[in-house]
C-alpha cells in the first residue's frame, strides 16, 4: 500500500508536470522553479504535510518535496534560533540534497564524457 | 541597375553564377534519416574526432570544405571569397575551421538562413566582376546548439511537441562565374519580420511570417506564382511553419499545396525518429541543399528551385529578457537554364 501510493503521489505530480510541458510554452526551468515554490507555498500553509504522511516519498521526492524541505527547515530553525533561521533552516535542511547532487555531479563529470541525447 | 533590381528586394543576376561544386556532412541522426543517401560523408562519431562538440563543428566545416574542393577539382588558394557563419557566439565554428585555409573570408550571420545569405553575397560578388569563384558554407550541431540556445545536453531538458531538433550537420556550395550550372539566376533579400512570438520552443511559428514575406516579396517582384517553379523550399520551420505558411497564402488565394517543402521536414523522419516539429538549424537546409536538392538539379529531377532558408534571430539574453523572436528568410533561385525566365 505504501508503494502504490508512494507510486501514486509521484506519478500525479510527475504527469502534471507533463502536461504543462506538452499543453503552455512554459520551459522547463520555470516549470522546475515553479514546483519548489509551489512545495514551499503548501507546507507554509501546511497542506503539503498530508502529502508526505499518505504518498511517503512520492510527496518528497519529486520539486515540490524539496521546497516542502525548505519551508519545514525554515519553521524548525525559527523555532529553534528565532527570525535569523528565516535565513539558515532553508539550506540548513535541504544541505544533503544539495551536496549530494553537487557531490554526484563532479563524480559523473569527471568519469563520464557527455553524450548526444537520443 | 534597373535591369538587374526588379523589386525592392529581389535581383536578377546580370550574370548568373554557376554551382561548380558542393559537399555535406552530416552526423547520427541525419545518417539514420531519410536524405542519408545525399551526404557526403556521415559520421557516427559526435565529436567528429574533436575534443568538444563545437570543435567537432568546426571540423564538420573543414571537412564540408575540402570535399567541395576536392570534387571540383579545385584547391582553396582558387578560391576569391569564402561567406560563412555558425549558430555559436562569435561564430567560432567557422573561424576555427577556417583559420589555416588563407582564404579571403566574409563572416556572416542570419542563424539558420545563413547558407541563404552566403549564396546571395557570393552570387552578388561574382555577377559584379570581383570574384571568379566564391564558397558558401555553414553549419550547426546539435549538442553545441542545446548548450549555446538551450540548455547542456547533459542535463536531459525534456523536448516540447513544437520543439524541432538541431540538425548536426555542414554545407558548403561553391560558386563559380563560369560553369554548366545549376545557375543562381535570382536573389530576394529578407527582412526582419516579427509576430511578437516568444515561445522558444517554436521557432517555425516565429519564422513562419518571414518565410512569407519574402516569399511574397519575390513573387510580387517576378511576376512569377509558385506552379512556375518545380520545388519550393523553406529552410527549417518545420510542420507547424510549414503548415502556417501555407495558410498565409491560402489568405491571399494563392495555392502552396502542391509544390512546397521544408527543409526540417525532408532532413528526418519526423514520426519514426522522434523529431516533433522537425528539424532546424544551419546545417539542416545547408545539407538538404548541397547534397538531396543539388544532385537533383543535376538530375534534371527538378529544373528550378525556389530555395527559401528561414533564420530565428534570437540569442539566449534576447529570450531572457522576455523580447519575441525576429524571423528572416532570404530565397535565391536555382535554375538549370542560365538564361532567367522574364
Amino acid at each position: 500500500m505504501e508503494y502504490l501510493n508512494a507510486f501514486l503521489c509521484g506519478g500525479l505530480l510527475c504527469a502534471v508536470g507533463q502536461i504543462i510541458i506538452d499543453k503552455t510554452s512554459l520551459t522547463p526551468a520555470r516549470i522546475l522553479a515553479g514546483y519548489v515554490v509551489c512545495g514551499v507555498v503548501l507546507q507554509a500553509v501546511g497542506v503539503y504535510q498530508y502529502l508526505v504522511d499518505w504518498g511517503g516519498a512520492g510527496a518528497t521526492v519529486p520539486l515540490t518535496g524539496f521546497g516542502y524541505t525548505l519551508a519545514r527547515g525554515v519553521a524548525k530553525a525559527v523555532e529553534e534560533q528565532g527570525l535569523l533561521g528565516a535565513l539558515t533552516g532553508g539550506l540548513s535542511a535541504t544541505a544533503g540534497g544539495i551536496t549530494a547532487a553537487t557531490f554526484f555531479g563532479l563524480l559523473a563529470a569527471l568519469l563520464f564524457r557527455p553524450g548526444e541525447k537520443r | 541597375m534597373q535591369t538587374k533590381r526588379l523589386g525592392p528586394q529581389t535581383l536578377r543576376l546580370a550574370h548568373p553564377p554557376s554551382v561548380v561544386s558542393f559537399a555535406n556532412i552530416g552526423g547520427k541522426m541525419e545518417g539514420e534519416g531519410p536524405l542519408a543517401d545525399f551526404f557526403d560523408i556521415l559520421s557516427n562519431d559526435s565529436f567528429f574526432g574533436a575534443k568538444t562538440w563545437e570543435q567537432g563543428e568546426s571540423v564538420m566545416q573543414r571537412r564540408a570544405l575540402e570535399s567541395a574542393l576536392e570534387k571540383g577539382g579545385i584547391t582553396a588558394n582558387d578560391l576569391d571569397f569564402v561567406l560563412a557563419g555558425d549558430l555559436l557566439n562569435q561564430c567560432i565554428a567557422t573561424t576555427f575551421a577556417l583559420r589555416d585555409f588563407n582564404i579571403p573570408f566574409y563572416g556572416i550571420y542570419g542563424a539558420c538562413s545563413t547558407i541563404g545569405e552566403g549564396l546571395s553575397l557570393a552570387s552578388l560578388l561574382l555577377d559584379g566582376g570581383f570574384a571568379h569563384l566564391a564558397a558558401a558554407m555553414t553549419s550547426s550541431h546539435y549538442c553545441a546548439a542545446e548548450r549555446q540556445f538551450r540548455m547542456p545536453t547533459p542535463y536531459g531538458n525534456q523536448r516540447t511537441p513544437t520543439a524541432q531538433w538541431t540538425a548536426t550537420a555542414a554545407g558548403c556550395c561553391i560558386l563559380g562565374a563560369q560553369g554548366d550550372g545549376p545557375y543562381i539566376t535570382h536573389v530576394t533579400c529578407g527582412k526582419i519580420v516579427d509576430m511578437g512570438i516568444t515561445d522558444v520552443n517554436n521557432m517555425g511559428a516565429a519564422m513562419a511570417p518571414a518565410a512569407y514575406d519574402t516569399l511574397r516579396a519575390h513573387f510580387q517582384a517576378t511576376g512569377e506564382k509558385p506552379k512556375d517553379y518545380d520545388l519550393i523550399l523553406t529552410g527549417d520551420l518545420g510542420h507547424l511553419g510549414h503548415e502556417i505558411v501555407i495558410d498565409l497564402f491560402a489568405n491571399d488565394g494563392i495555392d502552396m499545396k502542391k509544390n512546397y517543402h521544408d527543409c526540417g521536414m525532408l532532413l528526418y523522419d519526423l514520426k519514426g525518429q522522434d523529431m516533433h516539429a522537425g528539424g532546424s538549424g544551419c546545417g539542416c537546409s545547408a545539407s538538404v541543399l548541397c547534397g538531396y536538392l543539388l544532385r537533383g538539379m543535376q538530375q534534371k529531377r527538378w529544373n528550378r528551385i525556389l530555395f527559401a532558408p528561414t533564420g530565428a534571430l534570437l540569442s539566449p539574453v534576447s529570450s531572457f529578457q522576455g523580447q519575441s523572436i525576429p524571423g528572416i528568410c532570404h530565397a535565391v533561385v536555382f535554375s538549370n537554364e542560365k538564361g532567367a525566365v522574364q
